[in-house]
């Protein structure tokens, strides 16, 4: 029970299950996205929509959670072993990741709230999903699925980054960075 | 003396309505080709969260015989083209015509046509006949009611409700019902 929360020393299973399942489903909507937008039959297209609009908000609830805990939660330092550039450069990095982690699930869903194709959202086929109070209008809709489709690639482009620091920290610089973040029994030391 | 007026109309309506009817059915009898200036076919399918989508066809072909001596044996044939299927909105009427839902190029012709009519009043009928769509064909019903008769021309208001999954027509299920309501207008010029 006691490794479910951080210590100033280690991260718990909620954040640790928190930061996998939303890196993971993360990956999986910028692909499925990209798929999407590309399958020839239209009934397919249309189903792989619905799931990646039901997916986003679960996205959405899981950030939201993770928001939460990370801001009640103490978060361990980083190893005393890295430089001073990266100490002001990380925090940074994981404030822009929040950002868009929040920033693209509610461009979705505005999105679908200003489409004028008033197609309803039901994730998972459970509820009605109501929609944000946006005026609806074809100019309006081109505007989110741009901005939709920008914050996407920056948003993956900012996860590769991500990874390629964590690979860097625990093969070149040989840290504890990337497995506290798999274990709670791995410790910043 | 208001409440023997309203009885008087009443009871002038109550004899008006019969005659009226039995007169309108006399002379329907023979066959009307359906003419597309007058006619619509409206259908309404209901969303999750309230509200729905209108559409229409813009593009249908028919005809109605009628036998007064024997309802039974009066007719209905309609073939719709769903390639003319409108809503107001481009992206779902291409969506519509695609194999998504109609494949309109391959299946061109949705079909109606009548097994039995039996009347249900003065002015109404029951229609039972066999829809084809998409290359699946299963009985539905539809109620007919008739709107007028002028001349040689004679109109119905037709209403039904078909469900689109057996013919292989669910994309969208539960988002979008499963229920198409159907609301006709259908006028038919003699010959």
């Amino acid at each position: 029970m006691q490794t479910i929360t951080n210590t100033t020393t280690r991260y718990g299973w909620a954040t640790i299950v928190l930061h996998w399942l939303i890196g993971i489903i993360f990956i999986g909507q910028f692909t499925l996205g990209f798929v999407m937008v590309r399958t020839q039959s239209q009934r397919t297209a249309f189903e792989l929509i619905q799931l990646h609009k039901s997916l986003g908000f679960l996205l959405l609830g899981l950030i939201i959670l993770r928001i939460a805990w990370r801001l009640g939660n103490a978060a361990p330092p980083l190893p005393p072993s890295v430089g001073a550039l990266e100490r002001r450069s990380a925090p940074l990095a994981h404030l822009a990741l929040y950002v868009f982690q929040l920033a693209l699930p509610l461009s979705g869903w505005a999105l679908v709230s200003v489409s004028t194709l008033e197609i309803p959202s039901m994730p998972f086929n459970l509820f009605v999903m109501p929609n944000l109070s946006l005026p609806e209008s074809d100019a309006a809709e081109s505007f989110w699925a741009s901005a939709h489709w920008y914050l996407a690639y920056a948003g993956i482009a900012l996860v590769a980054l991500h990874v390629c620091a964590a690979l860097r920290h625990h093969f070149l610089l040989r840290d504890s960075v990337l497995t506290r973040m798999i274990t709670p029994s791995s410790t910043g030391e | 003396m208001r409440a023997r007026i309203l009885g008087l109309a009443a009871a002038a309506a109550c004899l008006a309505m019969p005659v009226n009817a039995a007169v309108v059915l006399g002379d329907a009898t023979g066959s009307y080709t359906i003419s597309q200036a007058g006619s619509a076919i409206r259908f309404t399918i209901g969303k999750a969260g309230g509200g729905g989508f209108d559409g229409a066809f813009a593009r249908f072909k028919g005809t109605i015989r009628i036998d007064n001596n024997d309802v039974g044996r009066s007719k209905v044939d309609l073939t719709i083209y769903p390639e003319s299927v409108g809503t107001g909105q481009g992206r779902i009427d291409a969506f519509l015509r695609s194999d998504a839902v109609f494949d309109a190029t391959n299946s061109p012709e949705i079909q109606f046509r009548s097994t039995s009519v039996s009347r249900t009043g003065d002015t109404t009928a029951l229609v039972t006949g066999r829809l084809t769509a998409r290359g699946k064909t299963f009985p539905e019903k539809f109620t007919a009611d008739l709107d007028g008769l002028k001349g040689g021309t004679i109109k119905f208001h037709v209403t039904g409700k078909v469900l689109r999954s057996r013919y292989g027509m669910d994309v969208g299920t539960p988002l979008y019902s499963n229920v198409v309501d159907f609301d006709m207008t259908l006028t038919g010029r003699r010959g």
